[in-house]
């Protein structure tokens, strides 16, 4: 099953490849991973989205908390949450084209964020199916380039993931 | 008063009490040893090769519970002491270990002895620093030590940039730390721990599973008391070895892959298993299945929450440390209701049972070396008393079934990796560290030569190990799988070209004895241990090249699925 992992981590070097070289090591999939420093400079703050079994996923949060510099794991996936990525598409845009991208953006509710004489760029967010649905939607032969930030995820109403 | 990066490293090392540092120089770690040339409190073990330095900290460790130091340079020195990180770090043993860098501008440029010891060494320590800021050199000193002995102990390494050691700073070492992100947990949950005892109380047929873990945290004494108050039979892990005395009559003896057939068959057939320090090692359980084939309550004590569920599915967990945990559960057995303890004697009668199939007998010779002889003979002119440092294979798992552990830190061995060439320079940490203890190193001829160089170490400090070489020709443990396994293909398995190791270390000054026929077996120990007492005696057996190490539970199987010596091949 899918699991949107969050934590903290001190901000310092090695600390991203501490939790990737786990992953590797391991043999534990990761499909996005995200990381940026909190406003406290000192901690980051890092989303995963892997999958695996119930067993699988209890011992990737075991053993991410058992890395020296992680403050605090919590698997979003446990209870009510929100997903967002950022999806940045370029697009050709000319001729009937133009305008059937600019509808096809309205109606995801994507905005177009750089323009050309012959190309959009196009930005969305959304949780990943979202995503996929819209890349979808694009004729192929349009799809010049597109670019995902990977998942970053809260909780919903009091659950708060803090120091 | 401002010191340098290297005399603070030094000011550090004489605050946390480090008697002996293990070390080989180089260009990176040149100021620091100036600054260790500079003073008297800290002794430098000069070594003959970085693995052996890390592994002779980790014999110090390992015989004394302290932490072990060992510094090594830049580039090579850091990739060669990587195996001694490693291996201690399977063991959870703590160690500190110092590696020189290149100077912080040259990071990153491939410079001369560059290797990016902290990306290298990333997977098999317990964390690791790079500190380029010399300011940084103390507190990150004490995070360390503090790391390296808590919790589930491990291997911390600190690399230090040469510009660092050079680089004056005005020196302070912090009174205590605290680490936010760092908080291991020692006391059980008490809650977990009443109903922990009422199933232990409860049990018919109750085994307790002892690892390394007891050893760690010194808490034989805590567990003999637990064992003899619920009457449990108990058996400790190649880890645990003298957590539990080996000669008392609850003991079974080890279990696993070459475990006693008592051990196994009551690990199998309990229906409680209290799992204390130890992680159901696939070496331990065998096929994970079958284990879990059998219906049983399994309580699991550890201080690595990660350990536990790993690999086989516990009911009742309990996260702490283990000499902690069994306080609070004896305080629960003197404290709580007076319950009614369940009747064990038909469970005991099985065991004896079980027992009785004698499964470590071997056929005596009068002729040919036995292996089995020759470790129940250092047992008998030891007295038991002796620090027996293994290699790996064949000679390891003979140690451990024949040399009965009584106490704990007399076994040092490398359970988890398995690193064959510990043997030596285990038993030069322990020497140092307990100069006037008899120290035993149990080798073959294949795991002596990989660390072989350290006699010449030991010559140097005056170490007088008894080094006692099973000498089968052969890498045995090796040979015995291809004999059972790959159609008797001996591929690689053959030592060939073996030297004269009785001129070998007389060459290194040494005395050298080869002992040929049974009858010489004691008497040859006798002499090592006694009028040779200060001196390194190397005594090379020629013994059964046929032999092999039974019971033993092949690859895949059950914990009673075993082959025992009767049915040899």
């Amino acid at each position: 099953m899918r699991h949107v992992i969050s934590l903290l981590i001190e901000n310092e070097s090695g600390a991203l490849s501490r939790v990737s070289g786990l992953f590797s090591a391991r043999g534990y999939n990761i499909e996005t991973l995200t990381v940026a420093p909190t406003e406290d400079e000192s901690m980051s703050r890092m989303t995963l989205v892997t999958s695996g079994s119930d067993d699988i996923i209890e011992q990737i949060t075991k053993q991410l908390n058992k890395l020296v510099d992680v403050i605090k794991v919590i698997d979003l996936s446990e209870a009510p949450n929100i997903e967002r990525e950022l999806l940045l598409v370029k697009v050709r845009a000319t001729g009937a084209a133009r305008e059937e991208m600019k509808r096809l953006a309205d109606i995801f509710r994507a905005r177009i964020i750089d323009v050309t004489d012959s190309s959009y760029v196009i930005e969305l967010t959304g949780n990943d199916r979202k995503l996929a649905a819209f890349v979808a939607a694009i004729d192929p032969a349009l799809l010049l380039e597109t670019v995902r930030s990977g998942t970053c995820g809260i909780g919903r109403g009091e659950r708060v993931l803090k120091l | 008063m401002e010191l340098t990066g290297a005399e603070i490293l030094i000011r550090c090392l004489q605050e946390e009490k480090v008697e002996y540092v293990f070390g080989y120089p180089g260009g990176a770690v040149l100021f620091l040893y100036d600054a260790l040339f500079q003073q008297d409190d800290i002794r430098h073990v000069l070594v003959r090769h970085e693995q052996a330095a890390v592994h002779a900290a980790d014999g110090f460790a390992r015989s004394t519970g302290k932490v072990g130091v060992a510094l090594v340079t830049s580039g090579p020195g850091a990739t060669n002491a990587v195996t001694g990180i490693a291996t201690a770090y399977y063991d959870s043993i703590p160690l500190v270990v110092i590696s020189g860098q290149v100077a912080t501008a040259f990071i990153g440029q491939d410079a001369f002895q560059e290797v990016d010891t902290v990306g290298v060494t990333r997977p098999c320590v317990k964390h690791n620093f790079l500190v380029r800021d010399v300011r940084d050199l103390a507190a990150t000193l004490k995070k360390a030590f503090y790391l390296a002995a808590s919790g589930r102990p491990g291997p911390v390494v600190v690399d230090i940039p040469k510009d660092v050691s050079m680089t004056p700073c005005e020196f302070e070492y912090p009174k205590d730390i605290s680490m936010r992100s760092y908080n291991p947990v020692i006391r059980g949950h008490q809650g977990q721990i009443k109903k922990a005892v009422q199933l232990l109380l409860g049990a018919r047929r109750p085994m307790i599973y002892a690892g390394g873990g007891v050893v760690l945290s010194e808490a034989a004494e805590e567990l003999t008391r637990l064992a003899r108050r619920l009457g449990a039979p108990v058996s400790a892990t190649l880890m645990g070895l003298g957590g539990y005395p080996a000669s008392d009559r609850q003991y079974l003896g080890m279990p696993g892959m070459h475990g006693t057939y008592e051990a196994n068959m009551a690990m199998h057939y309990s229906d409680v298993l209290l799992a204390i320090g130890a992680r159901f090692d696939d070496r331990v359980i065998g096929n994970v299945d079958h284990f879990a084939s059998e219906e049983r309550r399994i309580i699991h004590v550890d201080v690595d929450p990660a350990s536990i569920s790993k690999r086989v599915k516990v009911d009742i967990p309990i996260v702490g440390n283990v000499r902690d945990v069994l306080e609070q559960m004896l305080q629960q057995i003197e404290s709580g209701p007076r319950a009614e303890q369940a009747d064990t004697t038909v469970w005991w009668q099985r065991i004896e049972g079980w027992r009785d199939r004698k499964c470590l007998d071997y056929k005596p010779s009068g002729e040919l070396i036995k292996p089995q002889f020759v470790i129940q003979k250092l047992w008998e002119v030891t007295g038991g008393e002796a620090i027996v440092a293994s290699d790996v294979g064949q000679h390891q798992m003979w140690a451990a079934q024949y040399y009965r552990f009584d106490k704990p830190r007399r076994w040092l061995n490398s359970g988890g990796l398995g690193t064959m060439g510990v043997g030596l320079p285990y038993a030069m940490g322990a020497q140092l560290a307990h100069p006037d203890a008899p120290v035993a190193c149990v080798t073959g001829e294949g795991s002596i030569q990989m660390n072989i160089q350290e006699l010449s170490t030991c010559r140097q400090f005056r170490l007088p190990i008894k080094i006692c070489l099973l000498n089968n020709r052969y890498l045995g443990m090796v040979r015995q799988w291809q004999q059972m396994f790959h159609g008797q293909r001996y591929s690689g398995s053959y030592m060939d070209s073996l030297p004269d190791f009785v001129k070998l270390a007389e060459s290194y000054g040494h005395i050298g004895i080869r002992v040929e026929k049974p009858g010489d077996v004691e008497g040859a120990l006798r002499e090592a241990f006694t009028t040779r007492k200060n001196d390194l005696v190397f005594l090379d057996f020629q013994i059964d090249r046929s032999e092999n190490v039974y019971p033993m539970v092949p690859g895949g199987k059950g914990l009673t699925e075993m082959i025992l010596p009767s049915e040899d091949l």
